[in-house]
């Protein structure tokens, strides 16, 4: 199962770092990561993938915000976007 | 990957613009449930329903987890319960209260299919059931009912109109100390849906296969956001393209969602019902969509135009984007459950005749619009008439569902409470109707009718 993790908020030293550990932790592997820096905000795009069934979107959310809790988390299966934006 | 422009789009829809799934309605027949015995009927029926739907409300929550988008409401809809009055008589509240009790027990929070299909005439076990609304609904709290009094292909039955007024009536008064909550759960229709997933209206119809499930989705917010960022002088096909993209996006993700509970719960998928529905919460009015496209407040000259607009591309988006549409699918456009229709019917801006006009061109019809307390039940009943008579001839869904509010004067609001939000009370036209609704009768279906 692959998710879209998205992660906003003000510019700090270390944020990829935690957003990457987490997912480690939650034995999650990143595939894609792109960021960018408008403004002084910070915005990471993160494509991640699970083998596990029954894996849940919300612990790894959680365990994000855990980690970054100044951020604006989110995580979302990869389907969502793929219906809505491709036909 | 996916384009991030996309991916923060969707995660702004679902934030901050309110995009949900409205509901996930399971359509369940319970011809197999007559029995003429009232009490074996009514315990096949409460064992039907718990086995098709008792895991309707975790199946939901599951997929509300998974995706990350949440599913509002989960429902049942059955078949008219008329028809089973028919073969077992006795007292239809019973069957009411059945239903009542499954739905409480199974997590739902409407049940809908209190309903009798009259449009051309009264069969069996059909006055009973219309007779015993006013009670089912004062003495049970998730059960919806609807009537269907007219289509383009019968006519109007208003014989049917006159008991429905009188019915309409009856219920507020039999819930005044609750707010007359009684009609707000009581729909009256022309040229009904039977695929329809919202409630109050939602019945599984006869033509429907035993089990279904239905998706009705819902975005006013997302909508009204895309049109803010259009400049104010694009001109109304802009306008209309962007309304369609927008509806287009949201269908979509209905069509996943409910492709995936119908697959989890072993249940086949009806059909998506795409209607901007909005609630109370600020910002996800249809009202402010209308006054996005340029109006001063929803209600003024245009309005009709713009909501004829917005109606046909949000079809025509959706069309595209599920294989099988249906139910009401358009606009909805309920006073007290939206912020923006709230404010206008309170400014005067928004009036009763207004609000007529409108039906013409949106999904279904006046709903949600509180009257006077001292309302007479003709006069009701000529409200559901001239309401018919739009969807008769326009050849589509229109419907009533219109709360007297008993004891209470002309500019009061009457809080519901909930989604079902709060109106005003709104100006009515104080000359009779007696005479046209006492004659009772039919009025013959349309030219449009014979089509064959």
């Amino acid at each position: 199962m692959r998710a879209v993790v998205t992660v906003v908020g003000k510019d700090t030293v270390g944020i990829l770092a935690n957003v990457s550990t987490a997912c480690a932790e939650m034995n999650v592997s990143v595939d894609e990561v792109t960021q960018s820096i408008l403004n002084e905000y910070f915005c990471l795009i993160m494509l991640v993938s699970s083998d596990a069934d029954d894996f849940a979107i919300e612990d790894l959310k959680n365990h994000i915000s855990g980690k970054v809790p100044e951020m604006q988390v989110h995580v979302m299966h990869e389907d969502i976007f793929n219906s809505m934006h491709r036909i | 990957m996916i384009n991030m422009r996309d991916i923060m789009e969707t995660i702004t829809m679902i934030q901050d613009e309110h995009l949900d799934i409205r509901t996930i309605t399971m359509g369940i027949s319970l011809l197999d449930c007559a029995d003429s015995d009232i009490d074996k009927s009514c315990e096949k029926v409460y064992n039907k329903i718990y086995s098709h739907a008792k895991n309707l409300v975790a199946t939901g929550e599951e997929i509300e987890k998974k995706y990350g988008i949440p599913i509002v409401n989960k429902r049942v809809s059955v078949t008219p319960i008329s028809m089973l009055v028919a073969v077992s008589g006795g007292d239809p509240v019973k069957y009411a209260k059945t239903l009542d009790r499954v739905a409480k027990d199974i997590g739902v929070n409407f049940i809908g299919g209190f309903s009798a299909l009259v449009q051309k005439g009264f069969s069996a076990g059909d006055r009973e059931l219309i007779d015993a609304i006013p009670r089912a609904l004062a003495e049970t709290d998730l059960v919806c009912s609807s009537v269907n009094v007219g289509s383009t292909k019968a006519g109007i039955n208003m014989d049917a109109v006159k008991l429905m007024g009188e019915k309409v009536k009856e219920a507020a008064e039999l819930t005044k100390d609750n707010q007359c909550m009684g009609p707000a759960k009581l729909v009256v229709f022309c040229n009904a849906p039977e695929d329809n997933p919202f409630m109050a209206g939602a019945f599984h119809g006869v033509g429907e296969p035993d089990c279904v499930l239905n998706v009705g989705v819902s975005g006013p917010g997302v909508v009204r956001a895309a049109l803010a960022k259009l400049p104010k002088d694009a001109p109304l096909n802009e306008v209309a393209d962007l309304i369609k993209k927008t509806a287009f996006k949201i269908t979509r993700m209905g069509q996943l969602v409910g492709a995936e509970a119908s697959a989890k719960l072993g249940v086949p998928f009806g059909i998506i019902d795409l209607s901007l529905a909005p609630t109370p919460a600020v910002g996800d009015s249809v009202a402010y969509i209308l006054e996005e496209i340029g109006l001063e407040q929803c209600g003024t000259h245009g309005t009709t135009a713009a909501l004829a607009m917005l109606n046909d591309a949000v079809k025509k988006g959706g069309v595209m984007a599920s294989s099988t549409v249906g139910g009401l699918s358009g606009a909805f456009i309920p006073v007290s459950e939206d912020a923006g229709m709230i404010n206008a019917a309170v400014d005067g801006t928004l009036t009763l005749e207004k609000l007529e006009a409108m039906t013409a061109v949106c999904s279904v019809g006046l709903d949600m619009i509180v009257l006077p307390g001292d309302t007479p039940a003709t006069t009701i009943s000529a409200i559901i008439a001239d309401e018919a008579a739009i969807g008769m001839v326009n050849s589509k869904t229109t419907a009533v569902r219109v709360i007297p509010a008993i004891g209470y004067e002309e500019g009061e609001m009457l809080d519901f409470g909930g989604l079902l939000g709060q109106g005003p009370i709104m100006k009515v036209n104080e000359k009779s109707s007696d005479v046209i609704i006492n004659r009772g009768g039919r009025i013959p279906a349309p030219m449009q009718s014979l089509k064959n």
